[in-house]
């Protein structure tokens, strides 16, 4: 399982527009680089990032071998109640990795 | 006799040289990209602001942020932005998806930026009209050529 840090914050008031960070640790191998011997190296990425709040989708990234390598990526949301915030990556070779965060809404 | 220094500049022509053509996308394809994304709808200039250093000293690690100016309320919302580098050996960098549950417009990423180029920002808003941004960067170390040891 690949190391994984999120940030959310713990609390927030009803309504207000809260950041999200998401930083996953992988080498992102854009499949366009070649060995010594000319052979290519296959390409082995994170295709998608899905962000969930209490289960509905509310921001969801594609990425292709342009992303850097341990890709990290912020973004907004409303904080409409108290509950769970979800990170689902999913990529190359079945890579899957789920991180996830509470948060209290007053 | 070859010196040592003669030597490292040919071995990076010949790595350079080794596939001409094959780690840059061709203008077709970068049409393409955008073709895929917008549907082939006019795309205005303004709404976006793509945020990239002017000058990038490794390619391999570039902060790319995007904003677009928008309400993001149901009935107006940004649903889709999508960044391009005309230059990488793939158009595409990334492509987010939100909706009126983002509460603002915006995200930043880090990329690999391959050659000296012009990224360009689009973003798909709910109306369906599409708006663009694009900067120009200056690349010293390119991303995507080094070699496995």
């Amino acid at each position: 399982m690949a190391r994984a840090i999120i940030q959310v914050p713990a609390r927030a008031q009803r309504g207000d527009v809260i950041e999200l960070r998401a930083l996953i640790g992988h080498a992102m191998e854009t499949g366009f680089r070649r060995t010594e011997s000319g052979a290519v190296v296959p390409r082995d990425i994170i295709r998608q990032l899905v962000c969930t709040y209490n289960g509905a989708e509310v921001f969801r990234a594609e990425f292709h071998p342009a992303v850097a390598a341990n890709p990290l990526i912020s973004f907004t949301t409303v904080a409409t109640d108290s509950g769970n915030i979800e990170f689902r990556w999913t990529g190359d070779n079945d890579f899957s990795a789920i991180e996830s965060a509470p948060i209290t809404v007053e | 006799m070859i010196t040592r220094r003669e030597f490292v500049v040919l071995a990076c022509a010949a790595a350079s040289g080794a596939a001409p053509g094959a780690l840059r996308a061709t203008p077709a394809a970068m049409d393409e990209a955008m073709r895929a994304v917008t549907g082939g709808a006019q795309v205005r200039r303004g709404r976006v602001t793509l945020d990239a250093p002017a000058l990038i000293e490794n390619g391999n690690s570039v902060v790319v942020g995007v904003s677009v100016d928008s309400p993001m309320t149901q009935a107006d919302h940004v649903k889709a932005i999508h960044v391009f580098a005309p230059l990488n050996p793939l158009p595409n960098m990334v492509s987010v998806y939100l909706g009126p549950r983002a509460g603002r417009a915006r995200f930043s990423t880090r990329t690999r930026v391959a050659d000296t180029q012009t990224l360009v920002a689009i973003a798909q808003m709910s109306d369906g009209s599409f708006w663009s941004d694009q900067v120009s960067v200056v690349v010293t170390i390119a991303a995507c050529l080094e070699e496995l040891k």
